[in-house]
């Protein structure tokens, strides 16, 4: 009999190296998930568990690996953000307008993890449409972090929205987890959970079958424990895809050769603008540490200017809620998803999406029409939109004088599940750090670097120029190693 | 800019998403603080920016012309509230 | 000025501007795979993406594309080189993903001309404001159910290409020649099979009015989706007397959508469409903007057809064909290749009367397209030519046409199985006269003593005799020989 929480406690490469070993099947390795997945229900990470698909698929990762035919994540158990749609397993995007239904399609990255011999676990919960940054806007229920402040009891916020992604893959209920990212929803879940969050440049994974909520901003990441594991999965899941006209026709680079290129000689730029007056001492204290290891092995330091950073925030909600807006139109109770009745067509659209929506995708949608409607579209979205243009040519500017970019990923560590959130501007400055590089369509990581006064988790985040995820991993891998961060949290 | 009751109203009616009278003082207030926020960015001179409106500067491909989908009836409506006879059902609409 | 209408107060004229939307011909969607076919059974040419499910995107048909340029060059229309697909935002039953992928600002063809021809032989300049692709909705269906609306979505996502005129016609005539004359192009290029009772070809039509000599342009409203160019002529026509008799008994005109009822002869506010839209038009991100080179346009270029214009100029001049000849002939490709088969090498005047008048006739009493015609243009040639070297008259021609059309026969072989020929040999003339001159005296005197005129009776009764083949000509020659000695 394996020991179940050392199989659960693994990284994806040392299981895949021991998985070919067969020192354990796929089977056990998967058992063993579902086992802690039972046992920490109470986090609410998962919106729907699959054990029957999750076992299925299993066995037949142990046939291929028998016969020597195992793909890139053979046996792998991971779980899917239910933003990505799996064929006949329901996919809500935690929006009880979508409660029950079941696509009829997968979703190109769950398919190619699929093909490389993955196992889906369960659909992750997260904030409703991915709009949040607290896992608090799921139809379904907030998700906990498994971390808590040293010395209480208070259950803390996973960050958003990839929430669920975060818990599981921090909380060892998964070895990995898709997430998407829109304004930083991998990035600072990742941070505040203590996991790496990639996410690459817009293009590099398809989009196709991602419920979608801003489209020219939403990328799909991985989600997992330490740097290599993330260079692995992002291998699998991304790639050139002709269904989505925005996807990358370019060769998937060896992310995982990156890793041991370490940055000697690298140009590693440092925003000023990211150290706003009454940043959180501790988070910049961290940022300072982080330069030092990269400066120890072999990096140099340049300071950069990013002067539009102050920008980012409103220019993305205005953006993000605009698209969203127009996304979620298809939301009508008409061909899927849940219907309250009308006397006429348009009183059951709008009984039908007040029903289904919550709060906040109203609150956006709301927004977003009217940022977009007639009279205002030069005033709002075509301000930002140049806004955003310059925004993005801040850092082409900025990689002409450096090779990566070494920020904070949010600006504080992870805050409590019931502390009190009516401000929404305020949980919108969560993402101040993320949102610019997400609006340039840019890299950008986030490493797990130390704990805070509280014992909590705090990340780094690290940004190349477009297409160029090589040297991003490389300082990943860099940081990691010399963080050594304690990712075992989750283990029991 | 504040906005009014009024432009709540016509705006929800846009999105058709049903906003209970009781519901939009409260409604105006979020919104207009986010607007108000929003607003900073007038100061930001874009003089001769063009905008950014999509996330790639990728070329957008073409496909051929070719039959490659359809023809799946029944999973085009296996998530519909209401099919019948090969078609969705809507309340009845008036021209 | 010739279309004006007589008001109580005054004359007014009448300000028109044509929508058409044009079916593409292409063989799947614009954004997807699903076929385009017409008339198959609900929802079976559906993809996910038409049906706006969670996570579709669009990838665009190239073909539609070409489709759009080619029709551009076609209405001598500038091209953009860069055009931006746009999100129109509108919700309705038939429209799956909540908005309508479209071009709005940045369209892929701009200014362009459309001749058209006026039955006075002169032309007008009938400007071209702009073409853009965009995907159709789907159908709804309200007849088959007491209390709801069927939704089919074969026809979402369908690529159009929108013509837009601008309000430069002033007629009813003048807007049911625009739609002639741009289904002619349209089919010359291939591009859009313009049958407007299956909806391939769709028309809304601005209307306003102004009294005769303003220039302002007074409040319009939209008639939507009117299938046939006579009812488009017609709602026009309605629409523009509903204005003159609104401000004439001193009210406004709103602008709106209005539905043209062809049963009733008057337009209605449509009701679905009370409600004042905010389409809040944005570039679509899931597409970037649609580019191509010079090199591309010269391909589509370089492969056009001759155009109606141009062929009606040259059968004109190659042919000596009047305008309005050349115009009918023309207005139909197939039919101009017949003709042109028809006349190569023969009297053009006379290939143009056999085609235009005869075979035409038959064509339309039979409701049959050229293309299954049962003359066929070597045979309609080989009559012709049956004519010229007189083996026919042409009243025996005519008679063989008959035969033709409904035998689907080769002249020759009807002439000769039927024994036809006409009659050229003088001595079968002569003996057939002689005998008429010897059994008439009485008229052969009054002949004599001057009443020319019975000349004409007298081939009458020759041709009576050879049982219609005496070639009149020859007939004619002879009798004044022999009554005159």
């Amino acid at each position: 009999m394996p020991d179940f929480t050392d199989l659960t406690a693994m990284t994806i490469a040392a299981a895949r190296a021991r998985l070919a070993k067969k020192d354990f099947t796929a089977l056990e390795l998967t058992d063993a998930h579902l086992a802690a997945m039972d046992k920490a229900r109470d986090l609410n990470a998962f919106i729907v568990t699959t054990p029957d698909v999750a076992r299925e698929r299993a066995k037949a990762a142990d046939v291929r690996i028998q016969s020597g035919k195992a793909g890139a994540l053979e046996g792998i158990p991971l779980g899917i953000k239910d933003l990505f749609c799996t064929e006949g397993v329901q996919t809500t995007a935690a929006s009880h307008i979508l409660e029950g239904f079941k696509p009829q399609y997968e979703s190109t990255v769950s398919q190619k993890l699929r093909d490389a011999g993955s196992v889906m676990l369960g659909k992750l919960n997260l904030d409703e449409f991915a709009m949040g940054s607290s896992n608090m806007t799921s139809y379904f229920g907030p998700v906990k972090s498994p971390w808590k402040a040293k010395g209480r009891a208070d259950d803390l916020v996973p960050g958003g929205s990839s929430g669920g992604s975060a818990t599981a893959v921090s909380a060892c209920l998964a070895m990995g987890a898709t997430g998407t990212d829109t304004g930083g929803s991998i990035r600072q879940p990742a941070s505040f959970c203590g996991i790496v969050g990639v996410k690459p440049t817009y293009g590099r994974c398809s989009r196709w079958g991602i419920v979608a909520f801003a489209s020219s901003l939403d990328q799909a990441g991985p989600m997992t424990r330490t740097v290599r594991d993330a260079a692995i999965m992002l291998k699998v899941m991304c790639g050139h895809d002709p269904k989505d006209s925005t996807s990358a026709p370019l060769a998937v680079p060896d992310f995982e050769a990156a890793l041991s290129k370490g940055v000697k000689g690298l140009r590693i730029g440092i925003p000023n603008e990211y150290r706003p007056d009454g940043l959180n001492a501790e988070v910049a204290a961290l940022w300072d540490k982080g330069i030092q290891w990269l400066k120890d092995a072999g990096a140099t330091t340049v300071e950069i200017s990013l002067p539009h950073t102050k920008s980012a925030l409103p220019t993305y909600y205005i953006v993000a809620p605009a698209e969203a807006s127009s996304n979620l139109a298809r939301y009508d109770g008409v061909r899927f998803g849940q219907r309250v009745e009308g006397k006429t067509l348009d009183e059951m659209y709008a009984k039908t999406r007040a029903a289904g929506f919550g709060t906040e995708v109203k609150r956006r949608i709301l927004i977003g029409t009217y940022v977009l409607s007639a009279g205002y579209y030069d005033a709002y979205y075509l301000k930002a939109q140049k806004v955003r243009a310059l925004i993005a040519r801040d850092f082409t500017e900025a990689f002409e004088k450096c090779d990566a970019i070494l920020t904070p990923t949010a600006p504080s560590a992870a805050f409590g599940l019931h502390d009190k959130q009516d401000d929404p501007v305020a949980m919108y400055l969560n993402d101040v750090f993320t949102v610019p590089a997400s609006l340039a369509g840019i890299p950008g990581a986030s490493v797990p670097a130390d704990l805070n006064s509280e014992g909590l988790p705090l990340g780094l985040q690290v940004l190349t120029k477009r297409w160029d995820e090589e040297t991003m991993f490389s300082v990943c891998q860099v940081l990691e190693d010399a963080a050594k961060f304690p990712f075992l949290k989750g283990a029991p | 800019m504040s906005l009014d009751k009024a432009t709540v109203r016509k705006i929800a009616t846009l999105a058709r998403i049903d906003v209970p009278e009781t519901d939009l003082e409260s409604t105006v207030q979020q919104l207009s603080g986010i607007l108000k926020w929003i607003e900073q960015l007038a100061e930001v001179n874009t003089d001769g920016v063009a905008p950014m409106s999509g996330g790639t500067d990728l070329k957008l491909p073409w496909r051929p012309d070719a039959v490659t989908d359809g023809g799946k009836v029944d999973a085009v409506l296996a998530n519909a509230p209401d099919a019948q006879d090969g078609f969705f059902g809507v309340p009845k609409v008036v021209e | 000025m010739s279309y004006v209408i007589k008001g109580e107060t005054g004359q007014w004229e009448v300000v028109i501007g044509l929508e058409v939307h044009a079916q593409v011909i292409s063989k799947s969607k614009l954004f997807s795979g699903a076929p385009t076919e017409f008339g198959a059974g609900p929802n079976t040419q559906v993809s996910f993406i038409d049906a706006g499910m969670p996570g579709m995107l669009p990838v665009i048909n190239a073909h539609a594309v070409e489709q759009a340029v080619r029709t551009g060059l076609g209405l001598k229309a500038k091209i953009n080189q860069r055009s931006v697909f746009a999100r129109k935002n509108y919700f309705y039953a038939d429209l799956p993903q909540g908005y309508q992928i479209s071009q709005y600002d940045m369209p892929i063809v701009g200014e362009g001309t459309l001749i058209l021809d006026m039955p006075d032989g002169t032309t007008r300049a009938i400007g071209i404001e702009r073409l853009h692709l965009e995907q159709d909705a789907g159908k709804s269906v309200h007849d088959m159910h007491p209390s709801k609306t069927f939704i089919d979505l074969n026809r979402a996502g369908v690529p159009l290409m929108e013509i837009v005129s601008k309000p430069d016609l002033r007629s009813p005539e003048e807007a049911g020649l625009y739609l002639k004359k741009l289904r002619s192009i349209l089919r010359y290029l291939g591009t859009c099979d313009g049958n407007m009772e299956e909806g391939s070809m769709r028309c809304d039509a601005n209307v306003s009015v102004r009294p005769v000599g303003s220039t302002e342009l007074r409040t319009r409203c939209e008639i939507k989706n009117v299938n046939s160019v006579r009812f488009v002529m017609q709602a026009i026509e309605h629409e523009a007397m509903r204005h003159v008799d609104v401000y004439e008994s001193g009210g406004s005109i709103n602008q709106e959508t209005r539905l043209y009822d062809s049963n009733k002869g008057e337009t209605r506010p449509m009701r679905s469409k009370e409600f004042a839209h905010d389409y809040r038009y944005f570039p679509d991100p899931d597409l970037q903007p649609l580019e191509f080179d010079d090199a591309f346009v010269a391909a589509i270029k370089s492969k056009l057809p001759e155009l109606p214009d141009d062929k009606q100029a040259r059968f004109i001049k190659d042919y000596g064909l009047s305008a309005y000849d050349a115009g009918v002939l023309v207005a139909e490709q197939e039919n101009a290749l017949y003709f042109e088969e028809v006349a190569k090498g023969r009297d053009a005047k006379l290939a143009n009367n056999w085609v235009s008048s005869n075979l035409f006739g038959v064509l339309n009493a039979r409701g049959v397209a050229i293309g299954d015609s049962p003359v066929s243009a070597k045979n309609l040639g080989r009559l012709l030519d049956l004519i010229a070297d007189n083996t026919l008259s042409s009243r025996m021609a005519k008679e063989v046409f008959e035969i033709m059309a409904e035998t689907g026969n080769a002249p020759d072989a009807i002439v000769e199985e039927r024994g036809m020929k006409q009659i050229t040999d003088t001595g079968a003339i002569d003996a057939a006269i002689d005998q008429i001159i010897a059994q008439n005296a009485d008229k052969v005197e009054q002949y004599r003593s001057g009443k020319e005129q019975l000349m004409g009776w007298f081939v009458g009764q020759v041709m009576k005799a050879t049982q219609g083949k005496a070639n009149p000509g020859v007939c004619g020659e002879l009798l004044r020989k022999k009554l005159k000695s």
